[in-house]
C-alpha cells in the first residue's frame, strides 16, 4: 500500500473530505482504541495462560472503553447523527484512521507483548499532553484514559523485560518481532495537515514533542530488556489518512457481522 | 486453558511445574484489613500483583494488595484439628457472653 502509487481514493475517503478536522481528529484517536482492542480481543480464550487472558482482555475493555468516549464525541462534532455504534460499525475501511501499527495481527504472545509496548508508550504520552488540550472533552477523555494507559505500559513493559531478558528463545523471539513492527511507528510521529491544525489550534501537541518523549520511554524499556533498538527505516503506511493494508478488512468483517446482519440488535 | 485447544492439559502441567501459587489478600478499604480472596500463578510477585489487580479488583473490590508465595505459608494440620481445636469445645466461659453483667453496670 504505497500511498504515492495509490491513484484511485479507498472507499469512503471521499466522505472524509468533509468532515470537520476536530471530527477526524477524533475519529484517529478513538480509532486506534477501537482496533487495538478488537486485536486484543482475539486473545480471549486462547492466552497462554488464564492469568494473562483476564490481563488482555483488562487492557481491551479499557481500550473499548476510550473509544466509545472518543468515537461519541466525533459523531458530535460530525452532527450528521451518527452514534457511537454507527461509527464504530457501519463505516467502511476507508474511514478508519487508525494507525496501521495496531491492526498488525497478534501474532505470539511475545509479538503482541511488542506491539503493545510500542503503542502504550505512544498513548502514554499522547494522553499526557492532551490533558491539558484545549478541547475540553478531549483533555476529559485523556484524563481518564491516562491513567489506564500508565498501567497497560507497566503490564506490557514488564513482560518485554521478562522476555527481552529471559531465555535465549524468548529474547529471540521478541528481538524479531521488534525488527518486524519497528517500521510502522514512524507514522505515528508523521505530522500531516491534520494534525498541524490540531496543533495550531492548542487541540494536540506537537508530534515531534511526543516522539522524543517515547523514543525517550521505549529506549529505557529496550535497555532493560536487553534488545536492541531497531534503526528507523523509511516507510509507507498511511493507515491514519484512511489508507490500509490487507489486514484491517479481515478486523473489520468479523467486527462488524453482527451490527450489520442484525441491524440495531441489542443485549 | 480448555480441553477443546489443549486435549492433554499440557499447559495447565507446564504452569504448576513452571510457575509458583500465589496467595491473594485484599484491603477492601482504608481502615480494614487484607482478606484472603483467592490464588494466583505468576513468576514472580510483581507479576502477581498485576494478575491480582486484574482478576480480583476489576468491580473496584479493593484499594490495597498482598500477595505471598503459597510456599511460604505455614498451615496447621487437618490430621491434627482435634488435638488443636476441640479442646476450646467446653471452655464457653471464654465467651463475653458467658457472664452475667449486673444492672449496675452501665458502660461495659
Amino acid at each position: 500500500m504505497s500511498g504515492a502509487a495509490v491513484t484511485a481514493e479507498p472507499s469512503g475517503m471521499a466522505a472524509l473530505g468533509s468532515t470537520p478536522p476536530l471530527c477526524r481528529y477524533a475519529l484517529r484517536l478513538g480509532d486506534l482504541a477501537l482496533i487495538l482492542g478488537q486485536r486484543l480481543g482475539e486473545w480471549v480464550g486462547h492466552a497462554p495462560v488464564l492469568e494473562e487472558d483476564l490481563g488482555l482482555a483488562n487492557i481491551a475493555l479499557d481500550l473499548i472503553g476510550q473509544a466509545r468516549l472518543l468515537l461519541t464525541y466525533a459523531g458530535e462534532v460530525e452532527d450528521r447523527g451518527r452514534s457511537e455504534d454507527d461509527l464504530a460499525f457501519l463505516r467502511e475501511q476507508g474511514e478508519y484512521l487508525n494507525p496501521t501499527l495496531v491492526e498488525q495481527p497478534n501474532g505470539d504472545f511475545g509479538e503482541t507483548i511488542v506491539r503493545q509496548v510500542l503503542i502504550d508508550a505512544f498513548q502514554l504520552t499522547l494522553y499526557e499532553r492532551l490533558t491539558s488540550s484545549a478541547d475540553e472533552r478531549i483533555a476529559e477523555v485523556a484524563a481518564k484514559a491516562v491513567k489506564e494507559t500508565r498501567y497497560h505500559l507497566r503490564y506490557s513493559s514488564s513482560w518485554l523485560v521478562r522476555l527481552g531478558d529471559g531465555t535465549p528463545e524468548s529474547r529471540a523471539r521478541v528481538q524479531s518481532s521488534l525488527q518486524r513492527l519497528w517500521r510502522y511507528t514512524a507514522e505515528l510521529f508523521e505530522e500531516d495537515d491534520l494534525d498541524r491544525e490540531m496543533a495550531a489550534r492548542g487541540i494536540a501537541p506537537r508530534l515531534a514533542e511526543v516522539r522524543s518523549a517515547w523514543s525517550a520511554c521505549i529506549d529505557e524499556i529496550l535497555v532493560e530488556a536487553t534488545l536492541e533498538r531497531p534503526p528507523d527505516a523509511p516507510y509507507s503506511w498511511f493507515g491514519k489518512r484512511g489508507e490500509h493494508g490487507e489486514h484491517l478488512g479481515y478486523i473489520l468483517t468479523e467486527m462488524q457481522y453482527l451490527p450489520r446482519a442484525y441491524p440495531g440488535a441489542r443485549w | 486453558m480448555s480441553m477443546l485447544t489443549d486435549p492433554k492439559g499440557e499447559a495447565a502441567a507446564a504452569v504448576s511445574r513452571e510457575w509458583p501459587l500465589y496467595e491473594v489478600f485484599i484491603r477492601a478499604r482504608g481502615g480494614l484489613d487484607h482478606k484472603h480472596v483467592g490464588s494466583l500463578h505468576a513468576t514472580d510477585a510483581r507479576m502477581a500483583i498485576e494478575h491480582a489487580r486484574d482478576l480480583y479488583t476489576r468491580r473496584q473490590e479493593g484499594v490495597s494488595i498482598w500477595v505471598a508465595r503459597s510456599s511460604d505459608i505455614a498451615a496447621s494440620d487437618p490430621e491434627e484439628a482435634e488435638a488443636l481445636f476441640e479442646p476450646a469445645r467446653d471452655k464457653v466461659y471464654r465467651h463475653p457472653t458467658f457472664y452475667d453483667i449486673p444492672d449496675e453496670v452501665k458502660t461495659l
